[in-house]
């Protein structure tokens, strides 16, 4: 497969994961933000989203004070946020464009109606009435676009590619998304410690947070039953990080990327592979509480940038380098 | 305006022709409403498939819809035949003088062709003289313009021998119009025109460099803002090769390759959707960021085959037409069977004389034009058109030719007052290897503004289903 086509295939995957990884998080903040709470505790909320996706910076440029609906606006449609969910549906959709012939007419098909529905939609302020709804829609249409994908496309490299820009992206996605309570308070210690005092007002509101994070990830009955105990913040962490059967975990997602780097293999990818493997084996054998002994943040931070390590090497090896 | 030869009616509105009786019977049962919500669901469909053009001159990335009409061109079995068959012979002739020019020349040893005609066209490329071409095949893909005049009689209008495009909608309008009236289809016989991918990688390999058995085809094209992108990200996956842009290709010691995930992969058959101009910064324009660098030289050493060849246009030119009849005759001894419109070459003194006597009669076209841009057509202009063009003409006769003002033929199609005669050509895509071959049909268009003879997609033009009537 040309090297053009695999990276167009590889960002069109990563930007569509995005765009529905960017709805989930939102959508928690809007769930969040109907329980009772300090204005305080609202802004520290809509700050930690920005916060996480390395975004403070250029929202603070644009808008200086910090308003839910501003940072919805900024997250959902501006142009100019390459981040934005409107931003990736186009991105997704322009590189599928240039890879049309590659991709089965259903695929192309639902990229450019995706991207076609959701200009109609921002024209419409479906956002601004319902943004639950929207997110909801955006969520839809990545499973859609997913479904068609598996559902449609031959079983060789081009899907390859699409799955391992998936996982990395996913894998990224859900670590920052676990990230968002350092961001949002460095309290993950305390909160543990209060959990256990059943009766501490914060401790419930921790639970509406953490089970507004399983939620986002479609995993609140999955932890139902698998633990089939209380929420508390330990098992979410080890949920989301270490059990294969997650299909969201950092576990499941390098799973998959170890996979698919497998079947793609070329003569200067050995070092990559070695790489992602390393990573995979140190996720598989991890305990949560050595973990969170050396600090969920510092993992999370160190993982972040492993993960970025490997799209760069994956880049390298595979598609059109990077420019820098 | 002289009187048109209406495709449907014998007599603007008068008897219908035998062949359109069918059609005529299934449009009279179906109600008003559906007619338009089919039309609606059509445009939705187009839109969401993506099979769309740029324009050039609007912001980067803007595409637009090709108005498609529902109301088919109907071709009979008889008349099909003999336009197809004067395809052929055109198409073999046009080949036959390509090679002529670029080796011994007879054509112009036996005068029939004044020499500056060839040596001083911008589209003569000496890179191509004495170069060996595979079964000496240049216009692999040749997409010919083809009128009806008042009489009922086709003309060629343009042999467009070098990046011709349009075939895409000749198969997605079949495939739209199958969708939407599945059940007109039950009523004709309309011969098939899906298989055309596969006639067109049939061709490509077929000409592929000596000794090569499986050869690896690809598409090449400028990139996604193309106004024709759509066409070759189309052609591409029909045929199951891969799409190359200029920077994923790269020449090393006369052979050509791809970049792909698996290192360098050798490419056999470029059909290449990027002018001459732009294929080799080293040989053409060095500020070509769309093509390859040593192209050329992989070219003359016969170790890439490129469709169409380089060097085409020297025989598609509107300076060259005229001689085109002649062609044929000289190259296979036999009579024309397609129709020259009667043509008059502004750089000869009594031509020009005659056409500046009759600018608001004539239709006046650049002989380097295309898409429908810097023509007159005298009868639809204002005097203070005809003036300007005048200067213009004066300025530079050569660089013009002028022909009658052909009452291109109508059919009828939807207009936003209902059904009404539109004026259409028909451009088929023929296919040179080793047989001349083509797709039954091809692509009508039709020129939607009431009177106007330009049918071209950037003037405003459609596109309609064209059926070749099987008996």
């Amino acid at each position: 497969m040309l090297s053009r086509t695999a990276d167009h295939l590889f960002w069109m995957a990563r930007y569509t994961e995005r765009a529905e990884n960017t709805a989930r998080m939102l959508d928690v903040n809007v769930q969040t933000s109907m329980l009772p709470q300090s204005a305080e505790d609202a802004e520290s909320g809509w700050r930690a989203i920005l916060s996480i996706s390395e975004l403070q910076e250029s929202f603070d440029e644009k808008y200086g004070l910090l308003t839910a609906r501003d940072v919805i606006d900024f997250m959902v449609r501006d142009p100019h946020n390459t981040s934005s969910i409107s931003s990736c549906l186009r991105q997704a959709r322009e590189n599928a464009r240039a890879v049309r012939g590659t991709l089965t007419t259903e695929v192309w098909e639902t990229q450019n109606a995706t991207w076609l529905e959701a200009r109609d939609k921002l024209r419409e302020h479906e956002l601004e009435s319902d943004p639950s709804r929207f997110f909801e829609w955006v969520k839809y249409r990545s499973h859609l676009s997913r479904g068609v994908t598996f559902g449609t496309m031959l079983k060789d490299e081009a899907l390859s590619f699409i799955r391992l820009g998936t996982f990395i992206e996913r894998a990224d996605n859900t670590a920052r998304l676990l990230d968002v309570k350092y961001h949002n308070a460095e309290r993950l210690t305390q909160a543990e410690r209060r959990t256990r005092q059943r009766n501490d007002p914060e401790a419930q509101s921790d639970f509406y947070y953490w089970a507004a994070i399983l939620r986002s990830v479609s995993g609140f009955e999955a932890y139902r039953k698998v633990y089939r105990n209380v929420i508390t913040p330990e098992r979410v962490a080890e949920f989301l990080i270490l059990r294969g059967d997650m299909p969201r975990s950092l576990l499941a997602c390098m799973d998959e990327v170890v996979a698919t780097l497998n079947e793609i293999s070329n003569q200067t990818s050995a070092s990559t592979e070695r790489y992602a493997g390393k990573l995979h084996a140190e996720l598989r054998f991890d305990r949560i509480e050595d973990i969170l002994r050396e600090g969920l943040h510092d993992y999370l931070t160190k993982f972040l940038e492993r993960m970025f390590e490997l799209g760069n090497r994956v880049s390298s090896d595979f598609l059109v380098p990077l420019a820098t | 305006m002289p009187k048109f030869y209406d495709e449907m009616y014998v007599d603007n509105g008068g008897t219908i022709r035998p062949h359109y009786r069918e059609f005529e019977a299934w449009l009279a049962e179906q109600p008003q409403d559906m007619i338009a919500h089919k039309r609606a669901e059509a445009d939705l469909i187009f839109r969401r498939v993506g099979i769309t053009f740029a324009v050039y001159g609007n912001d980067a990335g803007t595409e637009r819809l090709i108005p498609f009409d529902i109301i088919p061109r109907i071709i009979t079995a008889a008349e099909w035949k003999k336009v197809e068959s004067g395809l052929v012979q055109r198409v073999k002739a046009l080949n036959m003088f390509i090679h002529d020019i670029y080796h011994e020349q007879r054509i112009i040893k036996a005068g029939l062709i004044p020499p500056e005609q060839i040596f001083a066209n911008a589209q003569y490329r000496r890179e191509m003289q004495d170069v060996e071409v595979n079964s000496n095949i240049y216009a692999h893909i040749a997409g010919v313009d083809i009128v009806r005049a008042a009489q009922g009689e086709f003309y060629v209008l343009e042999d467009n021998l070098r990046v011709p495009s349009g075939v895409s909608y000749m198969l997605e309008n079949r495939k739209m119009m199958m969708r939407l009236f599945p059940e007109l289809f039950a009523r004709h016989k309309v011969a098939p025109v899906a298989h055309y991918p596969d006639m067109l990688l049939d061709n490509l390999r077929s000409v592929a460099p000596t000794g090569v058995t499986d050869p690896t085809v690809v598409v090449m094209t400028p990139g996604m803002y193309n106004s024709a992108y759509f066409e070759h990200a189309f052609l591409a996956q029909q045929m199951g090769v891969e799409l190359v842009e200029g920077q994923d290709l790269f020449v090393d010691n006369n052979v050509v390759y791809m970049r792909t995930t698996r290192g360098p992969k050798q490419v056999d058959v470029i059909y290449r959707r990027v002018d001459d101009d732009f294929l080799d910064p080293l040989a053409f324009r060095a500020d070509s960021s769309l093509g390859v660098p040593g192209l050329l030289a992989a070219y003359r050493a016969g170790r890439v085959t490129l469709t169409n060849a380089i060097g085409t246009g020297v025989a598609d030119d509107k300076s060259i037409y005229p001689y085109v009849p002649d062609m044929v005759k000289f190259y296979l001894s036999e009579e024309p069977i397609l129709n020259n419109v009667p043509t008059f070459q502004c750089r000869r003194k009594e031509d020009l004389t005659y056409t500046l006597d009759h600018l608001s009669e004539l239709v006046v076209k650049e002989v380097h034009g295309a898409g429908g841009y810097g023509m007159l057509v005298g009868p639809a202009s204002t005097r203070e058109e005809i003036e300007n063009f005048r200067q213009r003409l004066l300025a530079k006769p050569d660089g013009y030719i002028a022909q009658p003002t052909l009452a291109l033929s109508a059919c009828p199609t939807f207009v936003e007052s209902g059904i009404a005669p539109r004026h259409i050509d028909l451009r088929p895509f023929v296919l040179s290897g080793e047989n001349v071959a083509m797709a039954p049909g091809g692509l009508t268009r039709v020129a939607l503004k009431e009177g106007s003879l330009v049918v071209n997609s950037s003037q405003g033009g459609g596109t309609k289903d064209t059926w070749i009537l099987e008996r």
